[in-house]
């Protein structure tokens, strides 16, 4: 169970003399499903198409299934499925024709690994005959996956597979994931989304090409290390100003329909923020001291680089 | 060779489902071959002639009428003066003006020269001296004509006669000259165009990053990519074959094997060049643009509308690189002189020269990693 699906040392990648990744290392155990988080721009895709072979590092090295990405990326393109961001299938074959296409090139045929790919192109079959620039969305999405799937890789690589499909489809879309990890394919998959990092076993935080923190979303979440409150008020927009404004912040940022607040003092209670915003003129103040989600892990460890960027 | 056939049913599938693939395929060669074939002529038909006739006597009248029987030349008006001949020229209704001096009827009774003058629109300066030409033939034998009139005892003969004959193309028909050079022209355009859209069709559609993370061969992806423009291309050279045949009366001299032989290998370079343009763009535009490029120079070139030996000599050594020139080369060779493999085996040697570089050089460039 402990093998080493990717191994990759200090990976290095810049464009024109902007770094996108930033000499950095993974370990992804086999049989894991493992999620990169990060917004748009953290180098998700660059490390995907590194990965897979797509992509010359600057330096580095990454194994992939035991296999160098740059000296044997024949084999690891043998072993690894691949669902690139932007749908990159054929618009004007059909459903089937493109799965037969992805099966014969990999010199394999839809019926040898039908059980693989049952649960996700079943609920596709009934429209085998469409184009598959006709499907919608989430049917898109099910059809890559089919296509990924069908020679039976050790290795799955989905880049944003959910990035522009409706919650629904998201969440049925992350249960098949979990019913493809059962079957002891290692998923490496990459999300915007902070919410799906609870889906993974293990995930990266990515910010700028660089990795924040590797680890369970669950010790990620019980390192947080400070009290977090949740801040709403009558006046929401002059609301961040003026909690900035406490001694001691260490963050404030938006959180849905309120603001969070974190302070460096362990001793900081829901009444002293009550109290301070009174007397800077709010009313109607309401704080609830919350649990942090990944989401919190993330804009703390971001404020954290930002500062030490800034003294450095 | 089954991952090669699971591409090339891929691809086939691609090119018939695009509907507008039919009538480019079927077509536009058809049609490019029916209207270039006509009008790609330097045959100056109909040359709009204008006359000023100072003398209006038999004499004049005859001369007058050798050119209006002249299929070349087609009489517009006479002009009552020399300005009024002028304004047609200038105006564009009228190619040459043809002025009589008045006394052209008696200068010639008086066995002086007659005096004829001829104006001629010369923007066009190939078209005006090819009119020029034929207005001269036409007085020569006016001139002939009244020495015999006058005097039918002396020896009106050159002592150096010259006969001529036309070998090849008898009648010096133009079409019988254009067509074969047409016909390549045709292939290259659909061989050259579709292949070189096609990889960077799935460069800007973002499929080929999929196809790149597959154990495809480079060289498995290229022959998928080139086998079904080189078999469609094939197909059109036998429509135009065909149509030349029948509707233009081409003759096909040579043997029909030989020039499908020497087309599947000129179509190698052309569909080679076609690929290497398409992995070296990112789209669709620029790789039009540079398949313009080639195309338009390797057309003037070739010499399919204007003969190499009269271009300079950097373009002639030009042409060293230019596949259509071979082609073109060979093909008339083929269809109009029947001539067999030995006479041009050089100039086939070079093309499978070319075919093998240009294809190495596509497939080597063609990068599934960046």
């Amino acid at each position: 169970m402990n093998q080493v699906a990717v191994d990759m040392r200090e990976i290095r990648k810049s464009y024109n003399g902007t770094r996108a990744l930033n000499d950095i290392s993974v370990h992804i155990h086999q049989g894991e499903l493992f999620g990169f988080i990060g917004p748009d721009g953290a180098g998700k895709s660059t490390l995907f198409h590194i990965l897979t072979t797509l992509l010359l590092p600057d330096a580095g090295t990454a194994l992939v299934g035991g296999f160098d990405t740059v000296r044997e990326y024949g084999k690891i393109r043998r072993i690894v499925g691949y669902m690139p961001g932007r749908f990159s299938l054929y618009q004007d074959l059909t459903v089937e024709e493109n799965l037969k296409f992805f099966a014969g090139i990999f010199k394999t045929t839809i019926a040898e690994n039908y059980h693989l790919i049952k649960d996700i192109y079943g609920q596709i079959e009934p429209f085998k005959n469409r184009r598959a620039g006709q499907l919608s969305g989430g049917m898109k999405q099910k059809l890559a996956l089919s296509c990924a799937l069908v020679h039976k890789p050790e290795i799955l690589f989905l880049d944003e597979p959910t990035t522009g499909v409706d919650a629904v489809s998201r969440k049925e879309f992350w249960e098949m994931l979990q019913r493809l990890k059962a079957q002891g394919i290692t998923i490496i998959v990459s999300t915007p989304y902070m919410d799906e990092a609870a889906l993974c076993d293990r995930v990266a935080l990515m910010q700028k090409g660089d990795f924040m923190a590797i680890n369970t979303p669950e010790v990620i979440v019980a390192n947080f290390g400070y009290r977090l409150f949740a801040v709403k008020s009558a006046l929401m927009y002059p609301l961040p100003a003026a909690l900035e404004a406490m001694p001691d912040t260490k963050a404030v940022y938006r959180f849905g329909d309120a603001v969070h607040y974190l302070n460096t003092h362990e001793d900081k209670s829901a009444e002293d923020i009550i109290r301070h915003l009174q007397v800077h003129g709010h009313n109607e103040v309401t704080v609830n001291q919350v649990n942090p989600t990944i989401e919190d892990c993330f804009m703390l460890l971001m404020k954290k680089e930002e500062t030490a960027d800034a003294n450095t | 060779m089954r991952t090669i056939r699971f591409i090339l049913q891929k691809e086939f599938i691609q090119i018939f489902r695009d509907k507008s693939m039919i009538p480019i395929i079927f077509v536009i060669p058809v049609v490019q071959l029916l209207i270039l074939s006509f009008t790609a002529t330097f045959e100056i038909k109909n040359t709009r002639l204008i006359i000023w006739d100072q003398s209006r006597t038999i004499d004049s009248r005859s001369l007058i009428s050798k050119f209006d029987r002249s299929p070349f030349f087609s009489l517009e008006a006479y002009v009552e003066t020399y300005e009024q001949g002028i304004e047609w020229l200038k105006k564009g209704k009228a190619d040459q003006l043809l002025i009589l001096d008045p006394s052209f009827a008696t200068d010639l009774q008086m066995g002086e020269k007659g005096k004829v003058m001829l104006v001629t629109d010369a923007i066009n300066g190939s078209a005006a001296s090819l009119m020029n030409a034929y207005a001269m033939s036409i007085l020569t034998d006016y001139n002939k004509q009244l020495l015999v009139a006058k005097y039918p005892l002396a020896k009106t003969a050159e002592p150096v006669e010259l006969r001529s004959s036309h070998w090849y193309n008898p009648e010096l028909d133009y079409k019988t000259y254009m067509v074969p050079g047409i016909l390549v022209l045709l292939v290259t355009i659909i061989g050259m165009f579709l292949s070189g859209m096609n990889i960077v069709k799935e460069k800007e559609l973002g499929t080929i990053e999929q196809i790149n993370v597959t154990p495809i061969k480079k060289y498995q992806f290229m022959i998928g990519k080139l086998l079904p423009f080189w078999i469609i291309a094939l197909f059109e050279l036998a429509i135009g074959l065909v149509v030349a045949r029948l509707v233009f009366g081409i003759p096909i001299l040579g043997s029909v094997p030989l020039l499908f032989g020497v087309a599947s290998v000129y179509l190698l370079v052309i569909l080679g060049f076609g690929l290497l343009i398409s992995t070296l763009t990112d789209t669709m535009q620029q790789a039009m643009f540079i398949s313009w490029f080639f195309m338009v120079i390797f057309i003037l070139l070739s010499g399919l509308f204007t003969p190499v030996e009269s271009m300079p000599q950097w373009a002639q050594q030009l042409n060293l690189i230019n596949p259509i020139a071979y082609f073109i080369r060979i093909n008339r060779m083929i269809m109009l002189k029947g001539s067999a493999f030995g006479d041009f085996a050089n100039t086939f040697y070079a093309l499978v020269l070319y075919a093998t570089s240009i294809l190495t050089l596509a497939v080597w460039r063609y990068r599934k990693v960046s």
